[in-house]
């Protein structure tokens, strides 16, 4: 039944519907991503083919290079700090406590609410004069003048990572959660058996086993927040002089504030690769993992 | 086969056969005491509970008390976080101020909703196709798929716009349905056909076996069966997709009837004096349905956030 050719041919026209859609919605922009960045395209109809110059352009400016490097700083802080966060909050959910249910339930919101109206909420937060963090600072003599977080370069960039982790840990918890919950319970009943603690189970037991889901979601995390824009976007727009200024929103800013479509193609492209570099390593990751669990 | 061994086991752990009790009451004994914990234990763990779901919530709670506080607090100092003689009064004025809110809760919900549909009906078909038929390419078609999630809508700004502006859909709902539901295709593929691929593949070939046509069992077998699985996808898409009305609504809608509530009150946060308690009070409105949804369909929604991701 599987195999015979009129099967096959049915399996492609139930297929079709979503292959096409992607086709034309995904496939087709990212090709014609990597055609644009070798062009001066812009606002007007007609465009013409200008070689390397875009490339060349982009990275003999300077900053590129700096924007690149701003943007792993700013991926890997967000990703490591998700990872840590949503792993203890997966052991505290994991606990057998009156509460448990609740508790997981409240871990959700962030993750659920529309990502920009959580984003508001941090904005009024970071702000200066009345905001809570600078006013509980102040309330407690830590600082003795009002701190307008996100106008500094320093704090701004600080601040977008930790909304970003507070956009990323929810979803790191719960995935971490169903990983631990996963692992055999006879492991842990054998453990206390033979009389090994909680922190001993959890360390010989626990964390081994949760090796390839941490680096799996570690990776997923990553591309995730590679490509983070909103959370930058509205709480800084890339500022204050650039200091949150991420490849994302740096191609953003060229291509849809500038209306230079042809540099801003060039920018998108490099991000590609990048994130393609990840997807390649994300994928081996997964088969080599599976390919363990088999044997 | 393997299917329809862990059926039957799941049917034997659940039916009260006699010899099961006595093994049940030891196991749970092991489990009741490898889980007692010292008192030393419960309260480190109900703090670092405390402390982490302070971390998720702070932001939460603060807008939600920003939002009884009227303005002339707001914008005193020292800072209170408590409100004082705090009322309800921003949920009524809001709608003076922003005066297309209830249309920008309906844009938000009408957009979502046209995206799942789009979503279900051409993921429903594709994920059976995977989780049933073997041909070449089809590992990595489902590869393929996956990585379309790895390229977020912000890479592909510039060619969807364009495609957009000559399609004519610029500045019309479509601008923001089509690429958006583009995006929740792949995760719902993997996560249908993890649920499909539950279903015993016996099911279908007894049908087969009857005389019953491919698009017959899609209907009437496969389809009943995986209708629990339909309705977890539609709801993670549903709030996947009015979670992430942001940019493609940024870039390719510029007509303020057509904004979903994110891009309505990002105007409206933009503006030099930013009314505070309103703008908080407008995205309380705005998160309820969502809220109603994760405490009525939690159980669901741990199930279809996790499923595919864990095991495949």
């Amino acid at each position: 039944m599987t195999s015979s050719r009129s099967a096959v041919m049915f399996a492609l026209a139930l297929l079709a519907p979503a292959l096409i859609y992607i086709l034309i919605i995904v496939a087709y922009p990212l090709f014609d991503t990597v055609v644009l960045s070798f062009t001066n395209a812009a606002l007007r109809p007609t465009y013409d083919f200008v070689g390397w110059a875009n490339y060349e352009r982009i990275f003999g400016a300077g900053n590129f290079t700096e924007v690149i490097l701003r943007t792993f700083i700013w991926t890997f802080f967000s990703v490591a700090t998700k990872m840590i966060i949503g792993t203890l909050g997966a052991t505290l959910l994991n606990a057998a406590i009156p509460g448990q249910s609740v508790f997981r339930i409240l871990t959700m919101p962030p993750w659920i609410v529309p990502m920009a109206i959580g984003i508001f909420m941090w904005g009024w937060m970071y702000n200066g004069q009345f905001g809570m963090i600078s006013g509980i600072l102040q309330n407690t003599g830590i600082i003795d003048k009002p701190w307008p977080i996100l106008a500094y370069g320093d704090s701004a960039f600080w601040a977008t990572i930790v909304t970003d982790v507070w956009i990323g840990v929810p979803m790191v918890t719960i995935y971490m959660l169903a990983a631990m919950q996963s692992i055999p319970k006879d492991l842990y009943e054998a453990a206390w058996t033979d009389g090994a603690g909680r922190f001993y189970r959890f360390r010989r037991i626990t964390l081994p086993l949760l090796v390839p889901a941490l680096l799996t979601m570690s990776l997923l995390s990553l591309i995730a927040t590679f490509n983070s824009f909103d959370i930058i976007w509205i709480l800084t727009q890339g500022g204050p002089s650039g200091s949150t200024t991420t490849m994302i929103i740096d191609t953003y800013k060229t291509a849809m504030g500038s209306r230079k479509y042809g540099e801003g193609a060039a920018r998108a492209v490099v991000i590609c690769i990048f994130v393609s570099l990840f997807c390649i390593v994300y994928f081996r990751a997964v088969r080599k993992l599976s390919q363990g669990e088999a044997k | 086969m393997s299917d329809v061994a862990r059926t039957t086991e799941v049917a034997a752990v659940d039916s009260p056969a006699a010899v099961k009790p006595a093994y049940k009451v030891r196991k749970r004994s092991v489990k009741a005491m490898i889980d007692r914990y010292k008192w030393y234990e419960i309260v480190l763990i109900y703090a670092g509970m405390a402390l982490f779901l302070f971390f998720i919530l702070a932001p939460f709670i603060e807008g939600f008390l920003v939002s009884l506080k009227p303005l002339s607090q707001l914008f005193s100092t020292p800072y209170n976080f408590i409100p004082e003689n705090g009322s309800f009064e921003a949920y009524f004025t809001m709608w003076q101020s922003v005066p297309m809110l209830a249309l920008y809760i309906f844009n938000s919900f009408f957009i979502s909703t046209v995206v799942t549909l789009i979503v279900i009906a051409v993921v429903v078909p594709a994920s059976y196709a995977f989780a049933r038929f073997q041909f070449s390419g089809s590992g990595m078609m489902l590869g393929g798929f996956l990585a379309v999630n790895m390229f977020s809508g912000a890479v592909l700004l510039i060619p969807l716009f364009r495609l957009m502006r000559s399609m004519g859909l610029l500045n019309t709902y479509w601008a923001m349905i089509v690429p958006g539901a583009a995006f929740l295709i792949p995760s719902s593929i993997w996560l249908l056909r993890t649920y499909m691929l539950r279903i015993p593949r016996e099911l279908d070939e007894a049908a087969w076996v009857d005389g019953a046509s491919r698009l017959y069992t899609l209907r009437r077998v496969v389809l009943p069966l995986a209708m629990p699985g339909i309705v977890v996808v539609a709801i993670m898409t549903f709030i996947g997709a009015y979670a992430q009305q942001f940019i493609f609504a940024l870039t390719f809608n510029s007509k303020s009837e057509f904004m979903p509530l994110p891009i309505g009150l990002f105007a409206f946060f933009g503006k030099q004096e930013v009314i505070w308690n309103e703008l908080m009070a407008a995205s309380f409105v705005g998160i309820l349905p969502v809220m109603v949804v994760i405490v009525f369909l939690q159980r669901y929604l741990v199930a279809g956030l996790t499923a595919g991701a864990v095991k495949q």
